[in-house]
């Protein structure tokens, strides 16, 4: 085994990553705009953006969700429901809440094959299959209601999609804000930071998959 | 399409007006005519079915009667905030009914059975000489006449015939702008301003611009004229109707359209879903009151008092076209005035109950003279703006109603303005109309609504969004099921941000726990 530089995250993810994280800061922007917290944006602005942004980004997640089942992908969000596997992942709980502080390291190293470790993928994982969908599926309502293109019925209304919206808003709030976090977590908040912006990280592959890469996808090979 | 229909307009709208008939060629009108009435027969012997035409509107009857509340309306029969009520006080206040000699309440005007008793003149007059005099029963002056120092000379009755054309702003507006006696003091939104208004009164009757007569939108067919605020079109549904169709509406969607707002951007599709809760006017009309005429917000008859002590320290109100408007009269009261007046906003389906003589009333609260119906969960209902008059009037102590009182009759000895009797001016007006007056008078407080429609705004000074959505936005007072950008989920708020702030302190906690944990491992 021995370190090497392999580029991990394909143009494809940092551009579904940075236009992500765009869109979700403006939406939060605008939303709460609407909401009424603040009011450092015209209101009529507001609503054009959330609402141009907001169909912006669902055009993407189709194409994300797209992308992920045909490459497989999605493997890396899969959790491993075997207890074994579960105690890794509580390893890794285990480290951000006690171990980080004794200055252990993580007990998790990226593979090739995985790349976020199993409380990461858990987390991502979760956003993916319960938090956007809540915000999307609310907001679709919310929208195609004040088009005129359906009309919310009295146990489902507008009101109740929109408090849902809200709750959804601010879960994605505290989501931002520890995953920030997080990259200062480890060696350095760069470290963390630059494999999502140039795709590379220091990954330790066996010979096998060093001569893998070599022979058949030498431009993943940084070094 | 409003471009197109506007182009149209402008263009073809002054030959639409031109008449095929030179009236000031006919024999019939070369005059001389001693009385109205006189006019009024050489009038009908061509236009034979005008007298019956009128005699019908309800400008004919002062009548309505409520196609849903039943409620026997129009000025014969309800009560007001201002000077109260016509009966028993004829023929001050048919000066203003669209015929000649009606001194009688209870009588049927003479113009229901007398052809040559309806006033062709005081709508169809052009040259601005024809004036009902206020006192008159609908006439004229026909000699000379001298009133505080001015002298008023009759109108050439020949000139004024021979002159006739179709109603202008003027011709309404010497009626509907003095409605309760004076300028703009009832509707708020009609007055004499929109004589010759600029483009900042009212978009369309501007005087450079589409100078749109009122009939354009309040459309007639045989002197029957759309548009009541007894029974308003509170939502039309119908829009413009089938290309070249007719319609009897004076609804601004009866030319604009249901989706009258930008379809190509966001915000003009979410507006053209505003237009289902909230009527054109709440954003279209932020003002009433514009162009220098104020218009009464308050009246207190509790006030009057002969010898004027009660408004000795009130001051006049100065209005923007520099006339002064009275704060205090002894024999009506004090008086306030407003201009460029924020709208009272409410839900509205177009119902209006009267609270008349026959109503039971709690003196305790803010009696409302007339009840506007409506609710966010009746989905004819829309929010409307209006001007809410406050008053303070007489009432029964006894039966708990609202009370009619004889206020004008110079030589009579029971009206209130001559008088200052209040008991003898409440009993003459309450017998004249047939009505129990216990002899106990006092005073409630009242509110009136008159929906607001004119002195629409050009499309750049509408209301913007933050005008409601906002904290302390214009609709704020208002039941409504949701809105965004009120401020009207406090519970939600807080813990949201509650639940954002702990984050933050844990992730910081967490982050200063590191930073501790790293110097001691170092010492």
């Amino acid at each position: 085994m021995a370190m090497h530089k392999v580029r991990v995250f394909s143009l494809f993810e940092r551009i579904w990553h940075w236009s992500q994280a765009a869109s979700i800061f403006i939406l939060i922007f605008t939303g709460l705009a609407i909401h009424g917290t603040h009011d450092w944006i015209d209101y009529e602005t507001a609503v054009t953006l959330h609402s141009i942004v907001a169909v912006a980004l669902l055009v993407l997640w189709a194409f994300v969700t797209f992308w992920l089942f045909t490459t497989g992908e999605l493997r890396h969000y899969i959790p491993n429901l075997t207890i074994k596997c579960q105690k890794t992942l509580l390893s890794v709980a285990r480290y951000y809440a006690y171990g980080i502080f004794k200055g252990e390291h993580h007990p998790y190293q990226k593979t090739i094959l995985r790349k976020h470790n199993p409380l990461q993928g858990v987390s991502y994982l979760m956003l993916k299959i319960v938090v956007f969908p809540v915000i999307w599926i609310t907001g679709i309502l919310y929208l195609l209601s004040s088009l005129g293109v359906i009309e919310l019925s009295a146990y489902l209304s507008v009101g109740l999609v929109a408090v849902i919206h809200t709750i959804a808003t601010v879960v994605i709030i505290m989501f931002v804000i520890i995953h920030v976090y997080l990259l200062t977590t480890g060696h350095s908040f760069k470290e963390h930071l630059m494999p999502m912006i140039n795709g590379r990280d220091r990954i330790d592959l066996t010979k096998e998959q060093y001569d893998y890469l070599v022979c058949n996808d030498p431009e993943r090979l940084e070094d | 399409m409003i471009r197109l229909q506007v182009i149209f307009f402008m263009l073809y709208g002054p030959i639409a007006f031109a008449s095929t008939a030179d009236h000031s060629k006919f024999d019939e009108l070369a005059g001389p005519f001693a009385t109205g009435p006189d006019v009024t027969r050489a009038c009908i012997e061509c236009h034979n079915q005008a007298a019956d035409e009128v005699r019908h509107s309800i400008h004919g009857t002062w009548e309505y009667t409520h196609p849903v509340t039943g409620q026997q309306l129009g000025k014969r029969h309800a009560v007001n905030a201002f000077c109260g009520n016509v009966v028993s006080n004829e023929p001050r206040c048919t000066s203003c009914h669209v015929s000649y000699d009606w001194r009688d309440m209870n009588q049927a005007p003479p113009s229901a059975t007398d052809d040559s008793k309806v006033d062709c003149l005081v709508c169809h007059d052009t040259t601005g000489r024809y004036s009902k005099w206020p006192s008159g029963a609908g006439h004229p002056i026909y000699k000379p006449i001298t009133k505080d120092g001015k002298t008023h000379h009759p109108a050439d009755l020949a000139e004024v015939a021979q002159n006739v054309g179709l109603p202008s702003r003027q011709n309404c507006g010497a009626c509907h702008f003095y409605g309760g006696g004076d300028d703009n003091v009832k509707h708020g939104d009609l007055s004499s301003a929109l004589v010759s208004p600029s483009r900042e009164v009212d978009i369309h009757m501007d005087k450079d611009g589409l100078n749109f007569s009122c009939s354009e939108c309040h459309v007639a067919s045989g002197h029957d004229w759309a548009g009541s605020h007894y029974s308003l079109m509170a939502t039309d549904k119908e829009g413009t109707g089938k290309p070249g169709q007719r319609r009897d509406s004076a609804s601004c969607e009866s030319c604009h359209g249901l989706e009258p707002h930008s379809k190509t951007r966001i915000s003009g599709l979410n507006l053209n879903q505003h237009v289902e809760r909230i009527a054109c006017e709440t954003c279209h009309i932020p003002a009433f009151a514009k162009g220098g005429v104020a218009t009464k917000t308050r009246w207190d008859w509790s006030a009057v008092d002969k010898s004027g002590e009660m408004g000795r320290d009130i001051e006049d109100y100065l209005q923007g076209n520099g006339e002064h408007r009275h704060g205090y009269l002894r024999h009506k009261g004090i008086f306030e005035y407003g201009e460029n007046v924020t709208p009272h906003y409410a839900w509205f389906n177009g119902q209006i109950e009267y609270t008349n003589t026959d109503h039971k009333i709690d003196p305790q609260q803010i009696v409302e003279v007339n009840r506007i119906f409506g609710g966010p969960q009746d989905p004819e209902s829309r929010i409307w703006p209006f001007k809410r008059m406050t008053g303070r009037q007489a009432y029964d102590k006894v039966n708990n109603n609202l009370v009619l009182t004889q206020v004008w009759g110079p030589t009579t000895d029971t009206a209130l303005w001559t008088n200052f009797d209040w008991s003898k001016a409440i009993t003459t007006a309450m017998q004249t109309a047939g009505k129990p007056f216990s002899g106990e008078y006092g005073f409630v407080d009242t509110y009136m609504y008159w929906p607001i429609n004119h002195m629409v705004a050009a499309k750049d000074e509408a209301l913007g969004c933050a005008d409601c959505h906002a904290e302390d936005g214009r609709l704020q007072a208002l039941e409504i099921p949701y809105m965004p950008g009120t401020g009207k989920t406090p519970t939600l708020d807080l813990l949201s941000l509650l639940a954002v702030i702990a984050t933050l302190a844990g992730v910081f906690g967490h982050a200063l726990f590191r930073m501790m944990a790293a110097v001691t491992r170092n010492d």
